[in-house]
């Protein structure tokens, strides 16, 4: 393998990451709430599309598309039953109640699945792919990486351009203003972590087809997503994408070097990070 | 003929600390209203009981003879009363014209929109596109005016829209006040700027330390009788 | 807000307190004679409680006290785990001061975690913390001298002729393993007493007194001149020594180490956190509760697997969502009885209500 080749399919993970993240950094920048259950999130999600793939042998892509709407649901409902209680000027209370709610899903998912390991078969897209002379790049790290595109470029259209988005970026300002506007903030709260979950199914479709997870994996898609968001910068969304990028590219250069470096040097790229630039890489100029 | 707005013997409280200690006030249909008090007499606190950020006085509020002192502030909006709070509030992320658009949120329809409120202020259909907090002070209370407007308000609420503006700048924003009244709404402006107030206002309040002190047409109050509930009682000497 | 410092120094002992006092002094007395009362298997479990007990309180004095919400805190359980073998495997040091070096080299640790996990925002430190401990374990798990990543044993000649265990022999004729179980469970019984004794003063001296301005409003303590960044600096190497005290410990006891297992959230992070929302967070008496019904409930649900964790879990969520300061906050605020007094604010001070406004 050339270390071109390394990079590039570095980059492609990246895009996974940034997948990942992508939700954590629409739910932080709208209510600074950070969901420690997200990683178990994408796990479950990945789950359901592995129900209905397996079980009524549906197309996965055609899976993601029951399921995202299904996870939108939860999330609007999680956030209105459980988390909107939570918010406040202390931190305490969303993140223990995030993180009780973690531990809930990892054990709720080993009693229904146990601790094997899965994996969502994609057929024959698993194997295919683009032969680039040096570089080989597989069709789904591709797709995973393109969709990550597709869904930042989406999410931003939302909140820049839309009168829904106006309602978040206010909200975000401002929630006692915001109700003078006419917006629910707890409403507004509801329909941005319904929308992350969307974007968590996204994510669980390629973490799914990937490479096997199991009701454990949670914690470290948490982790990356959110090593991504840190290292891009807070509220910048395609600074989520460069930090999923550096952080998948620092991973396999590491793997390349000693299969057993690559989540640590991925690790040690978002500590230098932290070191060199705490505010991240892209951060948004006013915050 | 039940009242546009209305308070009955409203109380306040922030935490054990009382504001407000039975205020009853008045808007009918088309008027313009001034409440002026120095700082901390509780106007802000009215202010924030009207329009539904303060919730819990669910038996003196009333809109239209229903009471509403329980209501969010959005359903207060529902119900065509909008503020123009105390500090402009403008929300920095946020364009100029994003400012005003998200005035329509609540979706009431009516003659204001955007174009009408840039007719009303062209300075801001230049400035459009620039963060709302970019602008001058001046500027910025005329995207807080003409965001409240954009909600196409029964009433509207200004709760001391010339502080810390020039008094050319006060001159400037007051000289929109003909067009919205002509636009049907009703106003309430609090102010500590008593001739300011005198000149708009069909009818005065006057409040200290929580209550109203005085009421009354602006041309029947005489200066003594405003000096006194403004200041307090030492003033009786004047008169 | 002001913080009225005068008024808040009065009612710091109360009538419960003294007779708490006796009431410590007679559980510690009894603690120290149960090695010759109870079975060996009494003593491990008093053993697991204790040094659960010194976590519960290291992470309380951390989150409910000082605001810093770790979820990373298995980073010095693991890490104190691992300096005890390496001191002794190494060094052939004797376990009881390599328990000490571990603790001290935990506390140095928290120097760089701190350079980097201080610079994330309030719940982004939750997450860094947990990389951090990440990044430790991973490091370990490269070292092949202490087993990689499938880790190691103490050798058995290092527990067994461990200090005490030959004077316990002769005096009460004790075997190895029996005088070894007595002497970590005699360790963990005076860290236990250590860490709240010194949390108790701490939160009754000048600067727990800085410590509560500090959580109740940073702004105010810090025109009053309380330099919160120290403060909770200095909370963060007092619960690094401490946790890793106690990870060393427990490993002494254990004996065998992975990175996996001396890294664990679920153990050393996890049931933690659930002891001590659950118990009451904020207050002393509250990881001591929550310590008593965890075991109660491990003991009764063990065969449950999964869903005990499943229930733990959802108990913390109810707890944090209807009764944030725990059961023994609940009970507190009910009776108004305090076993260690140390809630002495807001006497006199300003109440803040949340009137439904941030607006002012
Ligand atoms: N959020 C608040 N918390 C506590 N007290 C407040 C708050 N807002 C206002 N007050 C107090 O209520 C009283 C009335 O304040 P306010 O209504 O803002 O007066 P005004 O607008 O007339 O200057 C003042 O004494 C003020 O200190
Ligand atoms: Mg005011």
């Amino acid at each position: 393998m050339t270390i071109l080749d390394t990079i590039v399919q570095g980059v492609l993970l990246g895009g996974l990451y940034a997948l990942f993240a992508a939700g954590l950094s629409l739910v932080f920048g709208i209510m600074r709430l950070v969901n420690l259950a997200h990683g178990d999130l994408i796990v479950l999600a990945a789950f359901l599309i592995l129900v209905l793939v397996n079980g009524l042998g549906l197309n996965p892509f055609l899976a993601v598309l029951i399921v995202m709407p299904l996870m939108f649901i939860a999330g609007y409902a999680l956030q209105a039953v459980l988390l909107n209680r939570t918010l406040g000027k202390d931190v305490l209370p969303p993140l223990l109640v995030t993180f009780g709610l973690s531990i809930v899903l990892q054990n709720a998912l080993l009693e229904g699945f146990s601790a094997d390991s899965r994996r969502i078969s994609a057929g024959a897209l698993e194997t295919a792919s683009i032969n680039l002379g040096a570089v080989t790049i597989g069709l789904m790290p591709l797709m995973a990486f393109l969709s990550a595109v597709a869904v930042i470029v989406g999410l931003n259209l939302l909140i820049y351009r839309t009168a829904l988005g106006r309602a978040f970026r206010a909200t975000s300002d401002d929630p006692v203003t915001a109700g003078l506007m006419g917006i629910r903030p707890r409403q507004v709260f509801a329909v941005a972590t319904g929308l992350a979950m969307a974007v968590v199914a996204i994510a669980a479709l390629y973490l799914g087809t990937r490479a096997n997870f199991d009701p454990t994996a949670g914690p470290a898609r948490l982790i990356y997503a959110f090593e991504a968001v840190i290292i891009g910068g807070l509220g910048s969304l395609w600074g989520t994408l460069a930090g999923g990028v550096i952080l998948g590219v620092a991973q396999t250069l590491g793997a390349a070097v000693n299969p057993e470096w690559q989540i640590l040097s991925g690790h040690l790229a978002f500590l230098a990070v932290l070191l060199i630039r705490p505010r991240g890489l892209f951060p948004r100029a006013v915050d | 003929m039940t009242a546009l707005l209305e308070t009955k013997g409203l109380k306040a409280f922030y935490g054990d600390f009382q504001a407000l200690f039975g205020v009853d006030i008045t808007v009918a249909e088309g008027e313009t209203i001034a409440i002026i008090g120095a700082n901390g007499a509780g106007k802000t606190t009215l202010m924030r009981a009207l329009s539904g950020v303060l919730t819990n006085a669910p038996d003196s509020v009333f809109c239209r003879g229903e009471a509403v002192g329980a209501l969010a502030a959005p359903d207060i909006l529902a119900r065509g009363i909008a503020m123009v709070s105390e500090g402009r509030r403008l929300f920095p992320s946020l364009t100029v014209e994003e400012n005003l658009m998200i005035g329509a949120y609540g979706k009431r329809r009516g003659a204001w929109t955007l174009a009408t409120v840039y007719d009303l202020f062209p300075i801001l259909k230049e400035r459009r596109a620039n963060p709302a907090t970019a602008l001058s002070g001046g500027q910025q209370q005329m995207v807080a005016i003409g965001r409240a407007l954009m909600a196409n308000p029964d009433v509207l609420l200004c709760d001391e829209i010339s502080l810390g503006l020039a008094p050319v700048v006060v001159r400037d924003i007051y000289a929109a006040f003909p067009r919205i009244r002509e636009s049907g709404a009703a106003i309430v402006i609090v102010e500590q700027d008593i001739g300011q107030a005198l000149k708009v206002a069909n009818r005065v309040y006057c409040m200290m330390e929580g209550r109203i002190t005085l009421s009354g047409r602006p041309e029947a109050l005489s200066r003594a009788a405003i000096h006194a509930a403004y200041f307090g009682a030492q003033s009786h000497d004047h008169s | 807000m002001t913080i009225a410092i005068p008024s808040l120094k009065v009612e710091t002992r109360t009538r419960a307190s003294s007779v708490s006092r006796l009431i410590a002094l007679a559980v510690l007395a009894l603690g120290l004679a149960a090695p010759f009362l109870v079975s060996r298997g009494a003593v491990q479990d008093l053993f697991f409680i204790l040094t659960m007990l010194v976590l519960a309180q290291s992470w309380n004095l951390l989150a409910g006290y000082a605001g810093l919400i770790s979820v990373g805190q298995q980073v010095f359980v693991g890490f104190g785990a691992y300096a005890m073998f390496g001191a002794v495997i190494l060094f052939g040091i004797d376990p009881i001061p390599a328990i000490l070096i571990a603790g001290v080299l935990s506390a140095l640790l928290a120097i760089p975690t701190a350079f980097f996990t201080f610079r994330l925002y309030g719940p982004y430190f939750a997450i860094g913390t947990w990389v951090v401990a990440e990044v430790v374990r991973l490091l370990l798990a490269q070292w092949k001298t202490l087993g990689g990543g499938t880790g190691t044993s103490l050798p058995r000649e290092a527990v067994r002729d461990m200090a005490g265990v030959g004077l316990l022999r002769d005096l009460f004729g004790m075997k190895p393993a029996q005088a070894s179980d007595a002497i970590t469970y005699w360790l963990a019984l005076i860290l236990a007493a250590a860490t709240i004794g010194f949390i108790y003063r701490l939160l009754r001296s000048k600067q727990g007194l800085g410590l509560a301005a500090v959580r109740d409003n940073e702004q105010a303590a810090r025109a009053v001149g309380v330099d919160a960044r120290r403060m909770k600096a200095m909370v963060y190497l007092a619960t690094a020594f401490m946790t890793g005290l106690a990870g060393a410990l427990i490993y002494v006891q254990k004996a065998r180490i992975s990175p996996d297992a001396a890294f664990s959230v679920t153990d050393w992070t996890a049931y933690v956190i659930f002891i001590v929302v659950i118990g009451g967070i904020g207050t002393i008496e509250g990881p001591i509760l929550g310590v008593i019904l965890f075991f109660l409930l491990q003991n009764l649900l063990a065969d449950y697997g999964s869903w005990y964790l499943l229930m733990l879990g959802l108990a913390g969520i109810l707890t944090m969502l209807f009764a944030p300061r725990g059961l023994w906050g609940a009970f507190s605020d009910r009776t108004g009885i305090q076993l260690f007094p140390v809630r002495r604010t807001l006497v006199g001070g300003p109440s803040v209500h949340q009137g439904g406004s941030s607006h002012g």
